[in-house]
C-alpha cells in the first residue's frame, strides 16, 4: 500500500510532524472521530452512498460516519462532485465555517481538479478556492479508493502532516505491458 | 386543547408581523443534489417559494461541441447519473437516427436489459433516498444493497459501476458476457426480495403513510400543462409511456404493464417507482430470454463503428477508417432531429443540429427533470416546510440533468 | 408522422409559414417571429391539433445566417400523439431585436425553459412573468452558448488561489495546452493554433 508506508520522520519544527506524546494522543483521538460534512453536488455522491452502505461499510469502521450538515459541528468535509463556478462561494462558505482543527478531502476528479469540464462553469478543482487535504480521483472513484483516501488522510491526522495527498492505484495496470527499449547511455 | 390564538384579532397584537424568509441552501441535507429552495414563510406554511437551480451547470451542451460525436457518450453518462445508461441509449438512439441505421436485434434487446437495470437502480435510489429522509434509514440500506447487486452485473457488463459510457452509436462498445443472463435472472430475484422487505417495513408505518398521502397533490391537467413526464405525470393518473406510446427498441415486442397512480401525491409517486421497479424486472427477464446468444451487436456501417482492432492493425482499409473516425468523428449527415426515450424521470429527449461533420453543430438535452423541478414550486406553495422533505424527494430531481 | 400538422398551419396561416420540411421524420414548420405565439395558441386550441403538452424550448446559434438565433420549439399532443417543431429565427449580428413573445401562458411548463434559452443563448421573451437567469448566476455576463462565446473563458465569483498563498503547488497541467487542442475542435473566432 504505496501511500500509507511511513515516510521518515524528521525531526525539525518546521515540518509539523507529531513530536510529543499529547500530540499523538490527540492525533490518534482525532483520525478515529471524524465528523464528516458531506457537501454532496454530482454523480460522486451515488459512490458516497455506497461507500457508506453495507457492502463497503467505508466509514462506520473509521468512525467517521457521523454526518453533521453543520459547518458548525464537523470537521471533515467531502466535497463530492462538481463544483460549479456558482457553487464556489456556498463551497468557500461553509469551509469558513468550520471550526480548527479541519481537513477537506476531494472527492472524485471533478472536485480535484476539475474533470473533464474544462469550460466556462467549473471550477478547476477545490483547491482553487480551499486548501484541500487528500485528493480521491475516480470518476467517480470506487469506494474502495476511497477508503484509501480516507486511511491516507487519516494516516495524515496522526502524524500532523499538513502536506496534501493524492491517493494512487495500488498498481499501475499498464507497468509492464510496455517495454520501453532504452539505450545503455540514458539515466532512466 | 384549542390554540391561544384562535380568539385574537391580528389588529389588537399591533406586532409587525413580516413574513420570514428561509434558505434551504445548496447544500442541504435532504435535498438530492444541488438545489436552493428560497421560502417565504409564515409559521409553518410556505406563501411563496422561489426554487433556484444551476448549482450543478456543467456546461454539458457547450462540452459537446468541442469534441466529435461518440465524444458525447462520457458526458451524457453524467446527465442522469443515477441511471446513465438510459442517457447512453437515448443519445445512441438519436444519433442512430440521424445517420439512419438500425443496430442489429441482439444490440436492442442487450440495450433493453441495460437501460432496464439503470432504470431499477435509478427507482431504488429514489425510493431509498426518500426513505432516509423522513427518518427511515434501514430500507435506504436494503436499497442500496439492492442497487449494488443491479451495479455487480453492469459492472461485469461494462466494466464501471457507475458511469459506463458503454453506448456506442451504431451499437455497443462491447457483446454481452456469457455471464449476463445467469447474473441477470440470480440478482433479479435477490433485488426484487429486498424490495419487498424494504416495503414491509415502509408501506403499513402510519408515520411514513401520513407524510406522504396527501401531501404534494398535483392533478393531471396541471401535470401536463407543466410539462411533466414519466412517474412523476403517470402517478397523477395520465397514462403516457414513451415506451408504450411510441415503442423503440423491442419494447413492443416484451409484455410489461405501465401503472398509473389515482391521486399524485408524494404516495403515489413513490408506490409508481416500486412498482415500474417489478415491471423492469419483468422486461428484462424477457429480454434474457429472447436475446440471442451470438450475433453481432454493432452494425455493420463503417461510417460510424469502429473496426475491429485485428483489422486497424494489418488492413489499411481498418486504420484509415479508424483514423477518421477517431480523428474527425462520425460524419453524420447535415440537418436537426428530435429523439426521445423514456428515461429515468420521464421523456428524455435529444435535439441535435448536425452540420455534416464530425464535431456535433448543437446538442440539445430536453432534460425531463428541468420540467418536473418547475413545478415544485406549485407543489409546495400553501404546504407545511416539512412537506418540501417528501415531496421534493418524490419528483427525483437529479442534479446532472436538471442542470446540464 | 404528422404532415396533416403541416398542412393545416399552412393553410391557416399562409405567409407567416416560412418552410416545412420533415427531415428524418421529424415534422417541422418555420414561422415568423411576430406570428410565433398566434401558432402556438392555435396549435393548442384547436381541437384537431390539441398540442397539449410543451415538450422543448431552445435556441440555436447560427452566426453566419441573418437573423442568426433560431428558437426551437417542440410540442406533443397526448390525445393525438403526435409531435411538431416549430422554429423562428430572431436576432441579428449583434444580437439586437433578439425577441420572441413568450407562450408561458399558453403552457405553463414553458417558464422555465424560455429562462434557461434566454440565460443560455439570449433571446428575450416578452411577456414573461420573471425573466431571469436560471442556470448561471446573476453576476455572469454574456450568453455562454453563443458561438462566439469561448468555452473556457470562466467567470469565477471566487478569486482563485494562488500558489503562495496555498503552499503547494495548485497547477494541473491539461493534457493539451491552448494551442494544440483538437483538430476537430470548433474555433469560430480564432483559427485552430492561433491564441
Amino acid at each position: 500500500m504505496g501511500e500509507l508506508k511511513q515516510v521518515t520522520l524528521d525531526a525539525s519544527e518546521s515540518s509539523g510532524f507529531a513530536t510529543t506524546k499529547l500530540d499523538a494522543l490527540l492525533g490518534w483521538a482525532r483520525k478515529w472521530s471524524l465528523f464528516k460534512y458531506p457537501f454532496v453536488t454530482a454523480c460522486c455522491g451515488m459512490e458516497f452512498m455506497s461507500l457508506t452502505s453495507p457492502r463497503f461499510d467505508g466509514t462506520a469502521r473509521f468512525g467517521a460516519e457521523a454526518p453533521r450538515f453543520s459547518p458548525r459541528q464537523s470537521d471533515l468535509l467531502w466535497v463530492v462532485g462538481t463544483i460549479s463556478q456558482r457553487q464556489a462561494p456556498v463551497l468557500k462558505r461553509i469551509y469558513e465555517q468550520m471550526m480548527e482543527p479541519k481537513w477537506v478531502l476531494a472527492f472524485g476528479t471533478c472536485a480535484s481538479c476539475g474533470g473533464f469540464y474544462d469550460n466556462y462553469t467549473t471550477v478547476p478543482g477545490i483547491d482553487k478556492i480551499i486548501p484541500c487535504d487528500v485528493y480521491v480521483p475516480g470518476c467517480p472513484p470506487r469506494p474502495e479508493a476511497v477508503i484509501d483516501g480516507l486511511m491516507l488522510l487519516q494516516d495524515k491526522i496522526a502524524r500532523g502532516d499538513k502536506t496534501p495527498g493524492i491517493v494512487k492505484p495500488h498498481e499501475d495496470p499498464a507497468a509492464g505491458v510496455v517495454k520501453l527499449r532504452r539505450s545503455k547511455d540514458s539515466e532512466r | 386543547m384549542e390554540p391561544i390564538d384562535l380568539d385574537l384579532d391580528e389588529n389588537e397584537l399591533e406586532l409587525p408581523s413580516e413574513p420570514m424568509h428561509l434558505n434551504m441552501g445548496p447544500s442541504h441535507p435532504a435535498m438530492h443534489g444541488t438545489v436552493r429552495i428560497v421560502l417565504e414563510l409564515s409559521g409553518e406554511t410556505i406563501v411563496k417559494s422561489d426554487v433556484q437551480i444551476g448549482y450543478l451547470h456543467r456546461g454539458f451542451e457547450k462540452m459537446c461541441e468541442r469534441g466529435t460525436w461518440g465524444q458525447v457518450f462520457p458526458y451524457v453518462d453524467r446527465l442522469n447519473y443515477v441511471s446513465p445508461m438510459l442517457n447512453n441509449v437515448g443519445y445512441a438512439l438519436a444519433v442512430e437516427k440521424m445517420c439512419e441505421i438500425q443496430v442489429p436485434d441482439r444490440c436492442q434487446w442487450y440495450r433493453m436489459i441495460l437501460g432496464e437495470l439503470a432504470r431499477m437502480s435509478d427507482h431504488l435510489t429514489c425510493t431509498g433516498a426518500m426513505a432516509m429522509e423522513l427518518g427511515a434509514f434501514t430500507p435506504f440500506l436494503w436499497y442500496i444493497k439492492a442497487r449494488e447487486m443491479i451495479w455487480d452485473i453492469l459492472e461485469e457488463e461494462t466494466g464501471a459501476r457507475l458511469t459506463h459510457s458503454f453506448g456506442r452509436i451504431g451499437g455497443m462498445a462491447n457483446p454481452p458476457t456469457p455471464a449476463l443472463k445467469e447474473m441477470c435472472k440470480n440478482s433479479i430475484k435477490a433485488v426484487l426480495s429486498l424490495v419487498e422487505e424494504g416495503e414491509g417495513m415502509l408501506l403499513k408505518n402510519r408515520i411514513f403513510l401520513d407524510r406522504l398521502e396527501g401531501v404534494g397533490i398535483i392533478s393531471g391537467a396541471d401535470a401536463i400543462a407543466l410539462s411533466w413526464t414519466g412517474p412523476c405525470l403517470r402517478a397523477s393518473g395520465v397514462a403516457y409511456d414513451v415506451r408504450k406510446s411510441h415503442p423503440y427498441l423491442k419494447y413492443d415486442e416484451v409484455d410489461f404493464d405501465m401503472p398509473l397512480g389515482k391521486n399524485g401525491d408524494n404516495l403515489d409517486r413513490f408506490l409508481i417507482r416500486l412498482a415500474e421497479l417489478r415491471q423492469s424486472a419483468r422486461i428484462i427477464l424477457q429480454a434474457c430470454d429472447r436475446m440471442a446468444d451470438e450475433g453481432p451487436v454493432n452494425c455493420d456501417d463503417p461510417r460510424v463503428v469502429l473496426p475491429p482492432k485485428s483489422e486497424v492493425y494489418t488492413t489499411i482499409e481498418g486504420t484509415i477508417q479508424h483514423f477518421k473516425l477517431i480523428m474527425e468523428g462520425a460524419k453524420v449527415p447535415a440537418g436537426e432531429c428530435y429523439s426521445y426515450t423514456e428515461g429515468g424521470n420521464g421523456e428524455l429527449g435529444f435535439y441535435l443540429v448536425s452540420d455534416g461533420t464530425g464535431t456535433p453543430y448543437r446538442v440539445r438535452i430536453r432534460p425531463p427533470c428541468f420540467a418536473i423541478t418547475g413545478g415544485l414550486s406549485k407543489l409546495i406553495n400553501g404546504a407545511m416546510l416539512s412537506d418540501i422533505v417528501p415531496t421534493f424527494g418524490s419528483l427525483n430531481m437529479i442534479g446532472g440533468e436538471c442542470d446540464h | 408522422m404528422s404532415e396533416r400538422v403541416l398542412e393545416v398551419l399552412k393553410a391557416k396561416f399562409g405567409d407567416a409559414v416560412l418552410k416545412t420540411h420533415s427531415q428524418f421524420g421529424d415534422d417541422t414548420a418555420i414561422v415568423d417571429a411576430k406570428s410565433w405565439k398566434a401558432v402556438c395558441r392555435f396549435l393548442r386550441d384547436d381541437p384537431q391539433m390539441s398540442f397539449d403538452m410543451f415538450t422543448d424550448l431552445c435556441g440555436v446559434d447560427y452566426p453566419d445566417r441573418n437573423p442568426r438565433i433560431e428558437v426551437v420549439l417542440h410540442l406533443y399532443s397526448t390525445q393525438r400523439r403526435h409531435r411538431v417543431r416549430l422554429k423562428c429565427a430572431v436576432g441579428d449580428e449583434d444580437m439586437g431585436g433578439c425577441e420572441v413573445d413568450s407562450i408561458c401562458d399558453l403552457w405553463v411548463g414553458a417558464n422555465w425553459f424560455e429562462r434557461e434559452a434566454y440565460d443560455l443563448v439570449g433571446v428575450t421573451f416578452k411577456g414573461h412573468p420573471d425573466l431571469r437567469r436560471i442556470l448561471m448566476y446573476p453576476e455572469f455576463e454574456g450568453h455562454p452558448l453563443l458561438k462566439d462565446y469561448p468555452a473556457d473563458r470562466a467567470q469565477p465569483l471566487v478569486p482563485y488561489r494562488t500558489e503562495a498563498e496555498a503552499g503547494v503547488p495548485l497547477e494541473k497541467l491539461a493534457p493539451f495546452a491552448h494551442d494544440e487542442g483538437m483538430p476537430f475542435g470548433r474555433h469560430p473566432t480564432r483559427e485552430h493554433g492561433e491564441n
